[in-house]
């Protein structure tokens, strides 16, 4: 078991034949992910990392039974790129693109309530399952094989809490970068449930940053509905009110979305809250071994 | 990206929403003669001068004055223009102001009462949809208008695959009290708001006040616009807009070389790969007795170029104490970036603070074997927790 993606899924990348397209697809292949394919409207027909390329998305879910796909085309054109996939029927749709216009979002994530589909981001490191499948841009290493979940707003902090938790003796199910953006696919408590239903995982990591509420919504839901123990980080204490920090999503607006406010309703909410990043493998193991 | 109140007036008015009219001057003899002007395109026998900066609460600050000759738009334009501006928003010191708008005056009397609004439209993160938000009580603080009186905050959820339907903009008008002309002025205004959003990308509008005029026109008397940056590859057209006299200029200066920069006051520089690592490499520094002075996201290569540039930047602070390097190594080696590191640090020249590296992630010993033996002054760790204990026994 295991949650969104595993050793059977067939994954095609849209944006197949562009430099990220290509690079990461080929670091999917060396991890073991089964990439049957590709989409880049107009290369349909060729053949690139020794598999079909496909104009339409529909096309290659036809030709090669694709159930996820992972999106690496550039901005203007990705929330198009994501409906097309939701559209053919893939199930889970990885979209790694930073930078789509809000506009474009907020078109994508409603088509997708009338579809049977899973968005993971956009502006997101992607997911991995811990040596079955790699549907992402991060480096496959760093997850070995283990008991404990992470779901993660962010890229470089997913490695470093990853990289925690192997090294405190625990390992990883599958950790899902649910993205930055101010309007991602799904959000920290949906992608929270997955890892509270996956038997395999015993423990979860929950890595949020300032602005939004989806940290508070994923806290309530957890006290009332949570089976397993959650460690909690959340960037952003020292980032000034009203600015950008980096992702578009993490500004703070108000009083409820600051790094203190999130941090404080978690700890109501049951969850174990570390003040700092260098601490959350050393909590989970604390935890995981008291239980 | 943040407009002015002139930029943003100006371009809802091309999407016909209702503005109180107005010229921007840059000089106290440029707003004289854009009163005379305003004179007579409008009729306006007295005018409001406006100092533009990018904050709101400007008329506290005493930045928002009537005049009602030219010789008053002159004294006050010359009081205005070159002052520090401090407001609620700004910073501390202010916001020096280099221009003002010459505007009409919109609250003449009439046959009516005049009334004023507040409405903004902005997107709903929860739910995922734009909605405008709006209230009776305009023309003051509408944080305090939602904690004394929260009933009259009113909101409005858009339908992104219908837009704002008629009976919104109608159930808006009759919340505001609107009737009559007003009321048919009213859901115009709303409309013509709303289609301006959507069509230039904006991330929020903010126009406090709406006003009912005395003859019943609606018109914005103010108007905060800011546009989405992600939706800018459709406009290249409002890059212009941006005024950097508004930004610090260590801020425009890595945004032109491409690194994710945000100035902040602390002792400790901080040079990191990934968003939110850095925004937890700068907590770590606080939890660790020191005060973080940047947000600094050197991106996913961190190669040799981006290094120096930032060292450079970070640098230009002189309140920096030391640097903290913090790059998690994944698909980029850190060997690599560790010879990056050594390269860089020798084209800045001698570093007078001293700094921490931290690389953790493929070939980590090899990049602390090359940092070491670099013979700089670089304190190499692997753990985060070294490098936040190092911090402490430098600044803490």
């Amino acid at each position: 078991m295991s949650v969104l993606v595993n050793k059977h899924s067939r994954v095609i990348v849209q944006g197949f034949t562009g430099k990220e397209g290509t690079f990461h697809a080929s670091q999917m292949i060396e991890y073991g992910t089964q990439v049957v394919g590709g989409v880049t409207p107009g290369k349909g027909g060729t053949k690139h990392l020794d598999r079909p390329v496909f104009n339409t998305v529909e096309q290659a879910v036809k030709e090669t039974g694709a159930d996820v796909s992972i999106i690496f085309v550039p901005p203007a054109f990705a929330a198009d790129s994501i409906m097309e996939a939701a559209e053919a029927g893939i199930q889970v749709i990885v979209a790694i693109t930073e930078g789509i216009p809000v506009r474009d979002m907020v078109v994508a994530k409603n088509y997708l309530k009338t579809k049977e589909t899973v968005l993971i981001g956009p502006n997101c490191p992607g997911v991995i399952t811990a040596e079955e499948a790699k549907v992402g841009i991060m480096p496959g290493f760093v997850f070995k094989k283990g008991s404990i979940g992470i779901v993660s707003k962010s890229g470089t902090l997913t490695y470093e809490a990853a990289d925690q938790i192997v090294k405190a003796g625990l390992g990883i199910t599958t950790a899902i970068g649910i993205g930055g953006d101010p309007i991602i696919g799904t959000p920290t408590r949906e992608a929270i449930k997955m890892l509270m239903d996956d038997p395999e995982t015993q423990g979860i990591v929950m890595i949020g940053e300032i602005g939004g509420n989806y940290e508070a919504l994923a806290a309530e839901w957890i006290q009332e509905n949570g089976t397993k123990p959650v460690v909690g980080f959340i960037a952003g204490e020292t980032a000034p009110k009203g600015r950008t920090m980096g992702h578009a999503g993490a500004i703070v607006g108000g009083k409820d979305d600051t790094a203190q406010a999130k941090k404080a309703i978690m700890r109501q909410c049951g969850i174990h809250v570390v003040d700092s990043p260098a601490e959350i493998g050393k909590k989970m193991a604390e935890v995981i071994s008291g239980l | 990206m943040n407009l002015h109140e002139y930029q943003g007036k100006e371009i809802l008015s091309t999407f016909g929403v209702g503005i109180q009219r107005g010229i921007v001057a840059s000089t106290p003899e440029e707003a004289v003669e854009a009163a005379r002007k305003l004179h007579e395109q409008t009729g306006t026998n007295w005018w409001v001068v406006k100092a533009q900066i990018h904050a709101g609460g400007r008329g506290k600050g005493g930045g928002v004055k009537l005049a009602k000759s030219l010789e008053e738009v002159k004294e006050k334009a010359s009081q205005i223009i070159g002052m520090n501006l401090v407001t609620p928003q700004t910073p501390r010191e202010g916001k020096k102001v280099h221009q003002v708008l010459i505007a009409e005056d919109v609250y003449y009397p009439g046959p009516g009462p005049t009334k004023e609004i507040y409405m903004s439209v902005l997107l709903n993160r929860q739910i995922g949809k734009f909605m405008m938000m709006y209230s009776p009580q305009g023309g003051m603080d509408i944080e305090e208008v939602a904690e004394s009186h929260p009933d009259q905050i009113f909101t409005e959820i858009v339908e992104p695959s219908t837009g704002l339907l008629d009976f919104q903009a109608r159930r808006i008008a009759f919340n505001l009290g609107m009737q009559g002309q007003a009321f048919k002025e009213m859901v115009r205004f709303v409309h013509a708001l709303y289609k301006a959003f959507v069509s230039i990308d904006a991330s929020l509008f903010e126009i406090n006040p709406v006003l009912k005029t005395s003859d019943d026109r609606i018109i914005a008397v103010d108007a905060k616009v800011v546009l989405d940056d992600n939706g800018l590859i459709r406009h290249p057209e409002y890059t212009a807009l941006r005024d950097i006299r508004e930004e610090d200029p260590t801020e425009v200066e890595a945004r032109e070389a491409g690194l994710n920069f945000v100035k902040l006051d602390g002792n400790v520089g901080c040079m990191v790969n990934g968003a939110g690592l850095a925004m937890a490499t700068m907590d770590i520094i606080k939890l660790y007795g020191g005060n973080p002075a940047n947000f600094l996201d050197v991106g996913g290569t961190a190669d040799a170029a981006r290094v120096e540039k930032a060292f450079r930047i970070i640098l230009k602070d002189p309140n920096v104490k030391a640097i903290l390097i913090n790059i998690f190594g994944g698909i980029v080696r850190c060997d690599r970036v560790a010879q990056g590191i050594v390269d860089a640090y020798k084209n800045v020249g001698d570093i007078p603070v001293p700094i921490i590296v931290r690389l953790q992630g493929t070939n980590a010993e090899e990049a602390k074997k090359i940092l070491d033996e670099s013979g700089l002054k670089v304190h190499s760790v692997i753990a985060l927790q070294e490098a936040a204990e190092k911090v402490r026994e430098l600044v803490g």
